[in-house]
């Protein structure tokens, strides 16, 4: 038992941490390694909660390829992260009364959280119990059957940010040359090349 | 269990496929070449799936565990929505292909958003709810920016982009919040947990969220910032656009989630809504003054008609859920004829929106100046046209729900929107007479203004029967 508590608030204070460093990182490449730890955390957190396959999803998925292309995107990309950040000292006063305020208003709020009578049963009847399915069997009976609604209707959602981006960036270049593959497999060697029978000696 | 499921939601499911199977077509076989037949095509599909929905017989189906809603009300939406939908699209071809503008992709990304407005008006569901919602609105802001070689047009797209995010971030908190309350995201199950007690701070937080990121939607003041400039950059096919279909969706949408997912507590969001209709009626009222912009002009128009459209809404009863749609119907029918007359506004060859380049515009062109002027009299809700009825049935939902003072309200601010309205009409009769406009209307655009005008005139008769497709809509919401 306490050594559950005690990895949960390492994880937690870890996640914490290494969130803000992100932020606060002078150097990106720095802000990238402390985004994948933050990831590691947040890992071990659903670990905690059972939700194992959650967890080997986060470490693949983002550690492995999303920070991983944040990282080449960072490095690729020719910003000047200090001139950027210039700015900052500037809204620093105003930014963080806002975001005391907003802090206070959260405390209010959770201050009185209150749930409805039924909450818990409403958020237990979605998910199968534990000993039906396990973490892997649940989420894919979730996903791919009850909300298959949403599901499709995101992929529809990604289709459109995709015409999006080709239909605002793509540019049709008559002054580039491209490849015509049927041309190409077309050309016989009666145009393309001609046989001269050179004599020796003599040159053409 | 997926076939019915299926079966319910059919007519999203043909346009879904109609737009991805457009998009392959014209991938694969001669790109913009094929725009032409494209427009056509889409404007096709979505009128006969207004027919479709329009003739689906009568009652609730509900699909995919309450996550899809199909009742009387959904289907009156729809049928607004798909109709509005295909007249911007045939109205926006002949701009478009003037400017250079005429892509395949545009057609297909309208169909893309009215979908999205469909499963809006449909969602049974918070998470249904915002799925439809980001179609839609993704969908809005790549055409946006359509006209990419335009400064204004990227800046419209990007400016829409960046407060939408935020609209939608305001909204999914919200969502949380009630979710936390709740423990469940369908709007049956939401109304039940309201039912057996008092509401929760948060939940009441997660309430004024949701509201705020719908009337970010909806263009309601105080969350209109993005209109004005949204609807001046954007080429004016999807100005038109964005003044009528999604504007109807979302306005139905927040009735779905008051009525539906928050019937119990009809005394809380009703004194946020009758704020935000009075400071819209107002703030569109007023603004609009100085507007010489036409475009400008019928944003601070359109946001100030939405406020009489959240009237109805504010009056948290059965007549005003009828008002407000009879409202959108009205509302959507007028913009379009302005629109289509908006479109032509060009003097040899470069298009103008200054409104004083309209002086003495009945001398030129005597139908078209009258046409419209029936539709900016409509518009500032003169009787005995039916923009007026569209206002005097709002009014009076006002008043039946005790909400005098608002109904008094939106007298006052109707009459001082009038002006900007009427100054249109002055300026064409009577103003100063300046170099004519001479753009040469295209049939469709001059049967949409002749026939907008017409109905605005002949409607008033008996409103085409819309009133009692709007009471059993309401009816059914509020079941």
């Amino acid at each position: 038992m306490t050594i559950t508590v005690l990895a949960f608030y390492l994880f937690a204070l870890t996640a914490i941490v290494s969130g803000f460093l992100v932020v606060m990182a002078r150097n990106p490449v720095h802000s990238v390694l402390w985004l994948i730890l933050a990831f590691f955390s947040a890992a071990g957190l659903f670990v905690l909660m059972g939700a194992e396959y959650l967890a080997m999803l986060l470490a693949i998925v983002y550690v492995g390829a999303v920070a991983v292309l944040f990282l080449f995107v960072v490095m690729m990309l020719d910003v000047d992260f200090t001139q950027l950040k210039a700015g900052m000292s500037k809204f620093m006063g105003i930014g963080s009364l806002i975001g005391l305020v907003l802090l206070g208003e959260l405390a209010l709020v959770f201050g009185h959280w209150k749930f409805a009578e039924q909450s818990q049963d409403l958020r237990a009847a979605v998910t199968p119990a534990i000993e039906d399915a396990h973490n892997t069997i649940a989420l894919g009976q979730l996903i791919y059957t009850d909300y298959i609604y949403m599901f499709q209707t995101a992929g529809l959602i990604l289709l459109v940010a995709m015409i999006g981006a080709i239909v605002l960036t793509l540019r049709h270049r008559d002054d580039v040359k491209r490849q015509n593959i049927s041309e190409q497999v077309l050309r016989n060697p009666k145009d393309a090349m001609e046989l001269k029978d050179v004599k020796p000696g003599q040159g053409l | 269990m997926i076939g019915t499921d299926l079966n319910t939601v059919l007519p999203e499911l043909i346009l879904a496929i109609y737009s991805m199977a457009a998009l392959m077509f014209a991938v694969y076989f001669g790109k913009d070449k094929r725009a032409n037949m494209i427009f056509w095509l889409t404007a096709i599909v979505l009128v006969v799936l207004a027919a479709v929905i329009a003739l689906a017989p009568a009652g609730a189906k509900t699909a995919f565990n309450g996550a899809f809603i199909d009742d009387a009300f959904s289907r009156y939406a729809k049928v607004i929505m798909l109709i509005a939908s295909a007249v911007i699209t045939l109205i926006s071809k002949d701009y478009l292909e003037k400017n250079n503008l005429l892509k395949f992709e545009y057609p297909i990304l309208i169909a893309l958003a009215t979908l999205g407005m469909m499963m809006m008006v449909s969602a049974g569901d918070l998470m249904a709810l915002y799925m439809g919602l980001e179609l839609q609105s993704l969908s809005l802001y790549v055409v946006a920016s359509f006209r990419r070689d335009s400064l204004r047009s990227t800046e419209a797209g990007l400016k829409y982009f960046v407060l939408g995010a935020l609209s939608s971030g305001m909204l999914l908190y919200g969502a949380s919040l009630v979710y936390g309350f709740a423990g469940t995201t369908t709007f049956t199950g939401i109304a039940s947990t309201i039912e057996t007690g008092e509401l929760g701070l948060g939940m009441l937080f997660g309430l004024v969220f949701l509201c705020v990121g719908m009337a970010f939607k909806v263009s309601a003041a105080p969350f209109h910032m993005w209109t004005p400039d949204v609807y001046e950059g954007s080429p004016t096919p999807v100005t038109a656009f964005f003044a009528t279909a999604p504007k109807v969706a979302a306005a139905c949408l927040f009735a779905r989630v008051m009525h539906d997912a928050f019937t119990e507590a009809t005394g809380d969001w009703t004194q946020i809504i009758a704020f935000l209709s009075l400071l819209s009626m107002f703030l569109g009222a007023i603004a609009a003054i100085g507007q010489t912009n036409i475009k400008r002009l019928m944003a601070f128009s359109s946001i100030a008609h939405m406020g009489f459209a959240l009237m109805g809404l504010a009056a948290g009863t059965e007549a005003g859920v009828q008002a407000l749609l009879i409202y959108m119907a009205i509302y959507v029918v007028m913009n379009i004829g302005t629109f289509a007359f908006i479109l032509n506004m060009e003097r040899d060859g470069t298009a103008i929106t200054d409104i004083s380049a309209l002086g003495q515009y009945s001398s030129v062109e005597p139908a078209r100046a009258a046409a419209l002027g029936i539709l900016m009299f409509s518009l500032a809700g003169i009787p005995p046209l039916v923009g007026f009825f569209g206002k005097f049935y709002v009014l009076k939902a006002a008043i039946d729900a005790d909400m005098a003072w608002l109904a008094i309200a939106g007298v006052i601010a109707s009459v001082i929107g009038a002006f900007y309205y009427l100054r249109i009409i002055y300026y064409m009769y009577f103003g100063d007479e300046v170099e004519p406009m001479n753009g040469k209307m295209p049939v469709v655009h001059y049967v949409a203004l002749m026939t907008c005008a017409a109905i605005m005139l002949f409607g008033v008769v008996n409103l085409f029967g819309i009133e009692g497709y709007a009471a059993v809509a309401a009816e059914a919401l509020l079941k």
